[in-house]
């Protein structure tokens, strides 16, 4: 398959999920494992561009598919743009479940660009505008046992309204 | 994981042939059931036959309005088709409302029916379980009985089926199409998910060798005007306490045609024939909605920590009716 842009052969059992491919056989471990049962939303990459539990995939599944991980989404160096967010926002604590935060959001903001709805979306026919509580509905795969859904989710509205943000000082402060 | 030999399918023909020569094989789809089945030894297979690669992945219209879905067409696709949102709203809505968004993307329709119980004690190799070992008794029986059933149950089995998609399928009159070496096979949605009776571990009508090829909806105009609305203990990513798919025309002041299922309350996602049978015909006001749900519901028995459900469940029947009217279920 391909990771991160580059052509990765590997040889696995059947039963290796996609994300212990990963970590265990390609050293890539920013992308991290929380309940291993689709649960948490820790381990989220995105293949072919959209987001899934890779503890819940067998390799093997998804021989020749394109997976993007933490890693990889980065360009040239400079931070993708959620990553800035993320930091600027206070978008985590312990940090743990942030790889698969930011793979989600980036699936996320992809399916919202394409019209997907959501449950919380009133009128299935109409455009969305991606509201605290649109963001909320659609990153609940996604659990932070430090509680910083303030910050991931004011991130990912950055991000979204293209607002560089200044989020320095905390809300509270301001 | 115990570990299975592996073999991935190019077509249907295929991958009817390989579980049919080999008993303790089993497909697999998106994974997201099976996988998480297999890593607890809850599911054993010897052998799995990977269908994910099949062109089974189109929704198609047929002639006369209804649609075909491919058994692969992945959740969050079917949610998000525009014929589903607009000719099924309650289909698209019951779909979104389930798992988290990373696993519609992985799931698929004909796994979505198949998916089992989230039962605990199910899960819990230490408890004794009929569904999971038939004939080992029920430890949910007496045990922490919230999320069960509360209609169509069992002294053997009080599990309840965690799918949303299918109460919606089940309302709108969906037919699943099965294949096997033996041939092609079409089972009403309303039939394919059994009642537990005495033998809970046999949960659908579709035999060991048998295939989900698709699902078909019918044309149903009154499915336009229709919701699904799910009470849960956190406001996502939760399985269902109750949940209502119902759709609603009314015409010259009565109930023209209605549609009605339930989830959450039973081993299957139950269609609510009596309810319907009372509303069709009827005047669509706040008694006659109370009083289909109160005769839908008169048969449940509830378990020492679910009493809750019946009261919640008609409840919730008559708020999805009265949306739909305000909605414009009145022409
Ligand atoms: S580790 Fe995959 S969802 Fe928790
Ligand atoms: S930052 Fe610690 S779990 Fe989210």
């Amino acid at each position: 398959m391909r990771v991160n842009g580059a052509v990765r052969s590997l040889e696995v059992e059947p039963r290796v999920s996609l994300l212990d491919a990963l970590r265990d056989h390609l050293g890539l471990t920013g992308t991290k494992k929380g309940c291993n049962q689709g649960a948490c939303g820790a381990c989220t990459v995105l293949v072919d561009g959209e987001r899934i539990n890779s503890c819940l995939a067998l390799a093997v599944q998804y021989a020749g598919r394109e997976v993007v991980t933490i890693e990889g989404v980065a360009a040239d160096g400079q931070a993708h743009p959620l990553q800035e967010a993320f930091i600027r926002n206070d978008g985590f604590q312990c940090g743990y479940c942030t790889s698969g935060q930011i793979c989600s959001a980036i699936g996320m903001l992809a399916e919202h660009r394409a019209g997907v709805p959501s449950a919380v979306t009133e009128h299935l026919a109409a455009d969305v505008e991606l509201s605290a509580a649109e963001i909320r509905e659609r990153m609940s795969g996604n659990l932070c046992r430090c509680g910083a859904y303030n910050g991931i989710v004011e991130s990912i509205q950055d991000v979204a309204s293209g607002d560089p943000g200044d989020h320095d000082v905390p809300e509270t402060v301001r | 994981m115990r570990s299975f030999a592996y073999v991935s399918a190019p077509d249907v023909a295929t991958a009817v042939r390989a579980i049919a020569s080999e008993p303790r094989a089993k497909f697999i789809g998106g994974g997201t059931n099976l996988v998480d089945l297999m890593r607890e030894d809850i599911e054993q297979p010897e052998t799995v036959v990977d269908i994910s690669g099949i062109a089974l992945t189109g929704v198609e219209e047929l002639p006369g309005g209804g649609l075909r879905i491919g058994a692969l067409v992945r959740n969050s696709h079917l949610a998000t088709h525009p014929l589903v949102r607009s000719r099924y709203p309650v289909l698209a809505q019951a779909i979104l409302t389930g798992a988290s968004a990373q696993l519609r993307n992985m799931a698929t329709v004909g796994g979505n029916l198949l998916q089992r119980t989230r039962c605990p004690y199910f899960y819990d190799l230490a408890a004794a379980c009929n569904k999971r070992e038939p004939g080992s008794g029920c430890d949910a029986l007496g045990g922490f009985t919230r999320n069960h059933a509360v209609l169509g149950a069992s002294e053997s089995c009080i599990a309840t089926h965690p799918s949303d998609m299918c109460v919606a399928l089940a309302a709108l009159d969906a037919v699943v199409e099965v294949e096997s070496v033996r041939g092609v096979r079409r089972i009403p949605l309303v039939g394919f998910h059994r009642l537990p009776g005495d033998s809970p571990h046999v949960e659908t009508e579709i035999a060991a060798d048998e295939m989900v090829t698709a699902v078909e909806l019918p044309a149903l105009p009154v499915a336009a005007t229709s919701r699904y609305r799910k009470v849960r203990d956190r406001a996502s990513f939760a399985f269902a306490l109750v949940s209502v798919a119902a759709a609603l025309e009314v015409r010259d002041g009565t109930v023209a045609a209605v549609r009605l299922a339930l989830g959450g309350v039973a081993a299957k996602p139950w269609r609510a024939h009596e309810a319907e049978r009372l509303l069709l015909g009827a005047a669509p006001t706040e008694e006659s909605f109370r009083l289909a749900a109160a005769a839908e519901l008169a048969p449940a028995v509830a378990q020492p920590h679910n009493t809750f459900k019946i009261e919640l469940a008609q409840r919730s029947i008559v708020a999805v009716f009265r949306q739909l009217l305000a909605e414009g279920g009145a022409a």
